[in-house]
């Protein structure tokens, strides 16, 4: 069943209810995720509960600099993967073409900082290691929570690098702007990856700055 | 022939050796009834309308009457949920009046350890495996493990609580029965979780008391918390004349203490525990977080004589 | 208007079956279609179960006698965790959502696969992933913290193969959250026209509601293991050396694996209503009671995990509420149970095997759930917390409840799937036995567990003796009847008689294709203008045994 070009893959009757079906299931897999984020935060928040000073003097030792560039970098990525989704629902491949490139170029960088703010954390002893370099009940947990959440974070974010190429491959061949629901669902999950980190920016580099 | 033997050594009773055992009982009993009758109820319903309305029986089918659709499913969901509400409540507050803990509660100490129990009596006695407590008195037993989750489990008390690594837990009881009571370890700890048994012996107070006289010669809990006391320096800072600004532990058990950040704590044996091993955890308005921790320096076997002293030392007027 | 005259689908020897569709292996593990990865799934969980099932043999052995040394204390502590890892996670949670859920919820909603089969396939093959890091786990010598792998025993004590046990689950765990998402995704999306909602199957239905929790669950389990995983990789987290708390830990656990209790009753509610209604020929009573039954049971399932941590030490508030909730839970399960005696009043009922596991179900549900109003009053509890009480409560909704509506299901869809017919009075007996076996192996342990006998022992002390001595003889009526069928199902695929399009007589979609159903289901989409199971007219019951039902959904497109 092919009309203006577009393939409907089996077992769908139609394009529409492919595509309203494959954005109700990325919607789905978004509620996983939040689940999925939403206990780690939860170890977070009963960690702040119980020992509020030293999470907020271990929280001083984040590297704000890394972390705001960061936020800044991903944050403009989800401007340009927005406006790749609207190029590609206007029909407008080259515009989507390189904002993509623009989405992946943002998201590199992202994992290069943040790798590049790994070993500085290293040095700094703030591995919950042996050599740990802060005192007090609640520190170490609440590095435990930085390495586990930026580091899941990550895989998710390289997740979406791929996700992100396989776009830009279907661009090369001019035949994005024929799929419109894998261009829809890649956006919602580039901005969901934001949107945590944009909550973990706050719960590890902020709480230490009120 | 030994299947008589293990039916005649094997009982369907166990023995009500608390005031909470007696409680626990009638509710489990009553429950039983109610189960059993729901059970029968839809086993003979069931097994009935299988014979009845076999296929090919001669009973009348058809229709179902009018009044079987509607009312009925309303009639038996009403009629569910306030037996279940019924039943909630009448559970839900026997536990809270069993859950009233009397002031004047003997307190025992109990530290878990892969796999052993160790007892320390309030007048300093230790024991092993085995808890001496009197008969008809409350005792409350104040635990905790040194290593991972335990569980002590009285079955003839029908009591259990979850002993934990880091705080105390507590478990109160009045036992109405003399005689000795085996103790299980209910929360799976490792390799010899099976043999972690002990024994709850309960004597008549008089019998408990001479027990106490008995044993060797020692220091009381409060005695030995004092040595340790004065053995790892804690006067030094908490002490009169201390150079350190440190606060003061008279009257401090049992008092609120305000938090530097704000908020106040209830300085319970948990709050001391905390302060001994993990000082920066509540630390007190006022004063600066430069307490060393005593974590790996004192074990959980001195911790509990060491808060026992502390409990001791009033407020001077 | 009888649909047992033609199917009006397709007739034999139009199309080829999903069954011929290439014989290659790579034709069947490279499959998108439904239908094959439903086989891959039963394939899988049959050979974990009977894993599982060795250990539990192997513990039942040491159980026979108070100080036995059959197995040691350390292999017996790995035995039992295995026993429940592998039941858990890679059987019973599984087991009907994707070998018979996977199989019947397209046909049922009139549908060619499901919404996203090459999503199927990868959940599939993470199950795979996820077995492969179980199997080096036991070669490992397995891992030893209960299948609860409380902190912080798992993560800073215990010496045996916790990595790989937890990414073992921590995958296969993503295997059931893709499934869940396409079987939402799914019956939202692909319904036929007409099939409204409250015209679905209770089986859809049933599947429909444990994906919701399977989805929403499922992702804490995960992320717990993680941490799990973290600490003992050195990165405190429940630790209370460092401020953690390890009760965190169990409220983190719990909160999954209280939900994933319903994810295992809730499928099996829903194949006991298709059975029933097949077998007694009468519409389920109160259908729609049915299906909100089902739904809400799923959404308080997420409000009650404390009732398993009433002497972990919460507070008596906390204690109170859970018991409150748990209590409130009790209330939709009764219903269903006397919805489902309804149905049998005034039908024409028939006893062939799907029947006879199903009036099983009935009894043992009944049972394992009444025990759980026990448990949910918090002085009872706090007695027979840790105890027998509590393995016999759920091995009696677990086993005699899902295993038991499984087994039901495989053998009322058997000619479907496979176009064979089994051998009737073979499973009858292993339905019967089953049913005897069960009751013999758990009902027991009630006793036991009431008297003090707590759990995770190998060794006992000698009062306990008789009920284990009953317990450990009904395992072995037990397994005797889990093999049967391995051998007359086994038999029918070479010998047995070839089946009908619907050799029960049934509504549903499903019943229109021909046995085994081809590639693409059907051929035309079907047009649902009707409720299901309308076997008789609505004023009036069934007139005759093994009459065909008045109209079935779908009809003759």
């Amino acid at each position: 069943m092919s009309q203006t070009g577009v393939t409907v893959r089996e077992p769908w009757p139609d394009a529409r209810r492919e595509e309203t079906g494959l954005q109700f299931a990325m919607w789905v897999f978004l509620a996983t995720e939040v689940l999925f984020f939403g206990a780690l935060i939860c170890t977070y928040a009963v960690n702040r509960w119980a020992h509020p000073a030293a999470v907020r003097e271990a929280g001083r030792h984040a590297a704000f600099a890394y972390g705001l560039a960061n936020t800044v970098i991903l944050t403009l990525s989800g401007l340009s993967m927005a406006i790749a989704d609207r190029a590609v629902k206007e029909q407008l491949g080259a515009l989507a073409k390189a904002c993509l490139w623009i989405t992946l170029a943002l998201g590199t960088a992202f994992v290069v900082i943040k790798a590049l703010e790994y070993y500085k954390d290293i040095s700094d002893n703030l591995w919950p290691g042996p050599d740990f370099a802060l005192r007090g009940a609640g520190a170490r947990p609440f590095w435990s929570f930085y390495w586990v959440a930026t580091g899941v974070h990550a895989i998710h974010l390289t997740i979406g690098l791929g996700v992100v190429a396989r776009l830009l491959v279907f661009a090369h061949r001019g035949s994005l702007v024929r799929r419109v629901p894998s261009m829809t669902i890649s956006t919602l999950y580039w901005e969901f990856v934001d949107i945590v980190w944009l909550f973990l920016f706050a719960l590890i580099y902020l709480v230490g700055r009120t | 022939m030994s299947l008589i033997l293990l039916v005649q050594a094997s009982p369907i009773v166990l023995p009500e050796a608390s005031t909470q055992a007696v409680v626990e009982d009638r509710i489990f009993l009553i429950l039983l009834a109610v189960s059993a009758a729901i059970v029968l109820l839809v086993l003979t319903l069931v097994i009935g309308f299988s014979i009845v309305y076999r296929a090919g029986s001669a009973a009348r089918r058809g229709p179902l009457p009018i009044w079987i659709r509607h009312e009925f499913e309303i009639g038996w969901t009403s009629a569910t949920i306030f037996a279940f509400l019924f039943i909630f409540w009448w559970t839900a507050s026997s536990q809270l009046h069993l859950q009233t803990v009397p002031r004047s509660a003997l307190e025992i100490h109990v530290v878990a350890k892969q796999w052993m129990w160790k007892i320390q009596q309030p007048s300093g006695v230790r024991e092993i495996d085995t808890l001496h407590a009197p008969l008809g008195i409350p005792v409350k037993l104040v635990m905790t493990s040194q290593d991972v989750i335990h569980d002590f489990y009285v079955p003839a008390f029908r009591l259990k609580q979850d002993v934990i690594p880091g705080r105390y837990t507590e478990l109160t009881f009045t036992a109405t029965e003399a005689g000795t009571f085996q103790v299980f370890c209910a929360q799976y700890c490792g390799l010899d979780h099976a043999r972690m048994n002990a024994d709850v012996v309960i004597l008549p107070p008089a019998d408990y008391a001479r027990w106490i006289a008995d044993q060797p010669e020692g220091d009381t809990l409060a005695g030995e918390g004092e040595k340790i006391f004065a053995s790892h320096g804690c006067g030094g800072c908490h002490g009169q004349g201390a150079a350190v600004h440190a606060p003061p532990l008279d009257g401090l058990y049992g008092s609120r203490v305000p938090l530097a950040g704000g908020g106040f704590a209830l300085a319970d044996e948990n709050y001391i525990h905390d302060c001994i091993l993990l000082p920066h955890k509540r630390v007190p308005a006022g004063y600066a977080p430069i307490m060393p921790s005593f974590q790996g320096v004192l074990s959980e076997d001195q911790l509990v004589p060491l808060i026992a002293y502390i409990k001791t030392l009033k407020a001077k007027p | 208007m009888s649909a047992q005259a033609s199917a009006p689908q397709a007739a034999p020897g139009d199309e080829p079956s999903y069954l011929d569709e290439g014989h290659s292996v790579a034709s069947w593990i490279f499959s998108t279609d439904h239908k094959r990865i439903a086989i891959l799934y039963a394939v899988s969980i049959t050979v974990f179960f009977f894993i599982g099932g060795a250990a539990a043999t192997l513990m039942r052995i040491q159980l026979f006698e108070p100080n036995n040394s059959f197995v040691s204390a350390a292999q017996y502590n790995r035995l039992f965790t295995m026993h429940g890892i592998i039941m858990v996670w890679f059987f019973l949670v599984p087991s009907i959502p994707t070998t018979l859920g996977n199989f019947l919820v397209p046909m049922m909603i009139g549908a060619k696969d499901v919404a996203l089969p090459k999503l199927n396939l990868t959940s599939w093959w993470l199950y795979v992933g996820g077995a492969i890091f179980t199997i080096v786990c036991l070669i490992g010598g397995g891992v030893d913290t209960g299948w609860t792998f409380y902190t912080p025993y798992s993560t800073l004590y215990s010496n045996a193969a916790v990595l790989s046990a937890a990414a073992g689950v921590f995958v296969v765990g993503f295997s059931s959250i893709l499934t869940g998402v396409n079987m939402i995704t799914t019956v939202h999306m692909l319904r036929a026209p007409g099939l409204t909602w409250f015209r679905l199957p209770l089986f859809v239905w049933g599947i429909y509601a444990t994906s919701l929790v399977m989805v929403l669950a499922t992702p804490v389990l995960a992320m717990t293991l993680l941490l799990v995983i973290a600490e003992r990789m050195g990165l405190p987290v429940f630790d209370p050396r460092f401020g953690g708390d390890p009760v965190l830990f169990q409220h983190l656990f719990w909160f999954y694996s209280h939900p994933a209790v319903y994810i295992m009753i809730l499928p099996a509610m829903g194949v006991i209503s298709e059975i029933i209604a097949s077998e007694a020929r009468r519409r389920v009573f109160g259908y729609k009671a049915m299906a909100v039954a089902m739904l809400s049971i799923a959404v308080l399932g997420f409000l009650v995990w404390g009732h398993h941590m009433f002497v972990a030490g919460m507070s008596p508030f906390a204690d109170i509420v859970f018991s409150f909730l748990s209590f409130v839970i009790a209330v939709p399960s009764a219903i269903k149970v006397f919805n489902w005696t309804a149905t049998l009043y005034r039908g024409e009922i028939r006893f062939g095997a799907p029947m006879l596991y199903a009036l099983g179900f009935l009894g043992l549900f009944t049972v394992g759930g009444l025990t759980g109003l026990f448990l949910a009053s918090v002085p009872v509890d706090v007695h027979v917390h840790g105890t027998y009480f509590v393995i016999a409560h759920f091995h009696y909704i677990m086993v005699g409840g899902s295993v038991s509506a499984y087994f039901g299901g495989l053998h009322y869809w058997w000619p479907k799937i496979t176009g064979r017919m089994y051998l009737e009075w073979w499973a009858r007996l292993a339905a019967i036995t089953m049913f005897l076996g069960f009751n013999f192996t758990f009902f027991p342990q009630f006793i036991a567990g009431y008297l003090g006998m707590p759990r995770r022992h190998f060794v006992y002390a000698p009062q306990y003796h008789l009920y284990n001595v009953m317990s450990s003889t009904g395992a072995v009526v037990l397994a005797a009847a889990y093999l049967l069928p391995l051998f007359y199902l086994g038999w029918s695929l070479v010998w047995g008689a070839r089946a009908g399009a619907n050799p029960w007589n049934a509504t549903g979609l499903e019943w229109l294709t021909p046995s085994p159903p081809p590639k693409q289901n059907f051929a035309r989409t079907p047009r649902v203008d009707n409720d299901p199971y309308d076997y008789h007219e609505p004023e009036t019951g069934p007139t005759q045994a093994d009459q065909p039902p008045r109209q079935p959904q779908g009809g003759v497109a």
